[in-house]
């Protein structure tokens, strides 16, 4: 039936479309597969509990382990999250819900959110040096590479929450206003928890973009060599990336494989976050 | 209406335990705290990173408050915090420029240099090179100079054998690359840039041990380490052919790659005593410290004037 309609050409056609996208599909799953089997085989004789429990080490790189990378990457993405995520949603909110829409100035801070979420992330590093390392004091500490982190998914954040915003169907806030709430109830009652699925992956996604980070906490003096847990935001402090960064740079082998356990670890941590992101979309998801 | 509220706060649960996760690692460091306190931050070469942390290491052993970090930013990068008053001492693998020394001065940042461990930059070639085994200063200038054309062996010297010659070296902004182009192009950072640089000297290794030309540069430590796969070559200043080695270098006949690394401690941070007391850790146990880092530990007048060097700096912050 289908061959007698569309004739051998289009079913030709329709055969190469099919393994174009088969092969673009192939290229991605297989690229990652590759690194994953290749730093779980690499790093697997050090994939143990030492790399949780034990400092970094120069000398003993035997027993050397990550501690103070990891609880260094969780302060920094936990207040990263508390700076990003409320600044983002009410943003997003404002320019939603209660902005003019076709305001000159209101296309002006729309056109510039979009842009700067394509600014390079070397460049939030290079403004979080100059501001809140030198300008605000806080020198290099979490709470500096957790603003800088921030800066850099506020886009990402903003232009997530809208689009889940934009989702919620006209009827919900009609509804509501007609029963007599006020904008404001509508939006923080109805619009914003119908939002909540879309808005938690985006932030997620956002949030393991800056988790993975190394270029601009490198120029705010995330440091090579720690050996203690951060104790506060002024604290010092390195990150899974920066301290893959360093080992890699090591020449002994040893330090390659810890390299490679720790690759494991910033990928498990990974998909965590995306697990929790997929779990509170099921959790929350509300079909109309 | 109350079921959506209640959506709204399931996310706070998720950040709530990302702050619970992030308290513990804040707790562990509380419990192990005791005797001194403080801390202590070094920044600097990524050649002298690993003398500083070993020091760092060992003195958090023995002093659990204590908070030792170390960055590897650069001679460069690291003055530039240092002169700011960032950091407290700062790594060098070569002396502190004027530039430099003025933007300490304007900062009002007093400093000291200490000579702390013996680095001997390593010509490399493939092990299966059997032809070249020493080479003199002027050629490895005629090799490395701007501008420079050679990329056979033949064009060294005419009686090596028609080999390419593939180069490889340190990234221009290590203190490694600024090194060898002062002492052998004869002026820092002058060098032909058709090379494979990188800042990894694994890199380096890679690339020599994979072509049987190849030729590089780079620390004796990263020698040493690879000796299995590369060979040194000997070098010859006018005074004949000399391996790099602990005793050449030490002695100064390995000229002119051997070099010392330095470390600058400010005079201001070390009238705290946590920051002096692990620089006095440092440069009692240097010997150590720098056989565990792979480099070469002073002779005993090198150490000697460690020691009086760093009262010196000490003997400052009682004046300030």
């Amino acid at each position: 039936m289908q061959n007698q309609l569309a004739g051998r050409g289009t079913l030709l056609r329709d055969r190469v479309f099919m393994w174009l996208l088969f092969i673009s599909l192939a290229i991605g799953v297989l690229t990652l597969a590759i690194l994953l089997i290749y730093v779980t085989v690499k790093g697997w004789p050090r994939l143990d509990l030492r790399l949780f429990t034990n400092m970094p080490s120069v000398r003993d790189a035997q027993n050397a382990g990550a501690q103070s990378a990891i609880t260094g990457t969780i302060w920094v993405i936990s207040f990263t999250a508390l700076i990003a995520l409320p600044t983002g949603v009410l943003a997003a909110l404002h320019l939603e819900e209660f902005a003019r829409p076709d305001s000159r100035f209101q296309r002006f801070i729309e056109i510039n959110i979009q842009n700067l979420a394509a600014v390079p992330s070397i460049v939030y590093g290079i403004l979080g040096l100059a501001v809140f390392a030198r300008a605000l004091a806080l020198g290099q500490s979490v709470i500096t590479a957790s603003l800088t982190l921030a800066l850099l998914v506020l886009p990402v954040i903003i232009i997530s929450t809208r689009e889940a915003l934009r989702a919620v169907p006209r009827n919900i806030r009609d509804g509501s206003l007609a029963l007599g709430a006020t904008e404001w109830q509508t939006a923080y009652r109805q619009t914003l928890p119908a939002a909540i699925p879309g808005i938690a992956t985006g932030t997620i996604l956002a949030l393991s973009r800056a988790i993975g980070e190394a270029a601009p906490l490198l120029l705010l003096g995330a440091v090579s060599f720690i050996t203690f847990n951060p104790d506060g935001v002024l604290s010092g402090y390195t990150t899974l990336p920066i301290q893959i960064f360093n080992w890699t740079k090591e020449s002994r082998e040893e330090f390659q494989v810890l390299a490679a356990a720790t690759i494991v670890v910033l990928l498990l941590l990974l998909l965590a976050m995306n697990f929790v992101a997929i779990w509170i979309r099921n959790r929350t998801q509300k079909r109309w | 209406m109350a079921q959506h509220r209640r959506r709204l706060l399931l996310s706070t649960p998720v950040l709530a335990a990302v702050l619970v996760l992030s308290a513990c690692g804040g707790g562990n460091n509380a419990d192990s705290e005791s005797g001194a306190s403080g801390s202590v931050r070094v920044d600097g070469s990524s050649t002298v990173y690993p003398l500083s942390a070993i020091a760092a290491e060992d003195f958090q052993i023995a002093n659990p408050g204590v908070q030792v970090t170390v960055g590897n930013s650069g001679t460069g990068g690291g003055f530039e915090k240092f002169c700011r008053g960032e950091t407290d001492a700062n790594n060098a693998s070569r002396p502190i420029k004027d530039s430099e020394a003025e933007s300490c001065a304007a900062n009002g940042i007093d400093y000291g240099q200490l000579v702390v461990a013996i680095d001997a930059l390593t010509v490399v070639v493939n092990k299966d090179n059997d032809f070249a085994s020493c080479l003199t200063t002027d050629q490895l200038a005629a090799i490395w100079g701007p501008g420079s054309t050679i990329s056979n062996w033949n064009q060294v010297d005419p009686s090596f054998p028609d080999e390419p010659m593939p180069l490889f070296g340190p990234g221009t902004d290590s203190g490694t690359f600024d090194y060898f182009t002062d002492v052998i192009n004869g002026e820092e950072g002058s060098s032909r840039t058709d090379f494979t640089p990188s800042e990894d000297d694994n890199v380096v290794v890679q690339g020599v041990a994979g072509s049987k030309g190849g030729l590089g540069y780079f620390g004796y430590t990263y020698f040493e380490e690879n000796s299995d796969k590369l060979k040194a070559l000997e070098i010859d200043s006018g005074a004949g052919c000399v391996a790099p080695s602990e005793a050449t270098a030490r002695d100064g006949s390995y000229t002119p790659l051997s070099r010392p690394l330095f470390v600058y401690p400010s005079v201001q941070a070390l009238a705290d005593p946590t920051v002096a007391a692990f620089f006095q850790y440092y440069v009692d146990n240097d010997a150590e410290i720098a056989k565990g880092a792979l480099y070469i530990p002073l002779s005993d007048a090198d150490q000697a004037k460690l020691v009086t060097d760093f009262e010196a700096l000490l003997a400052q912050t009682g004046t300030q």
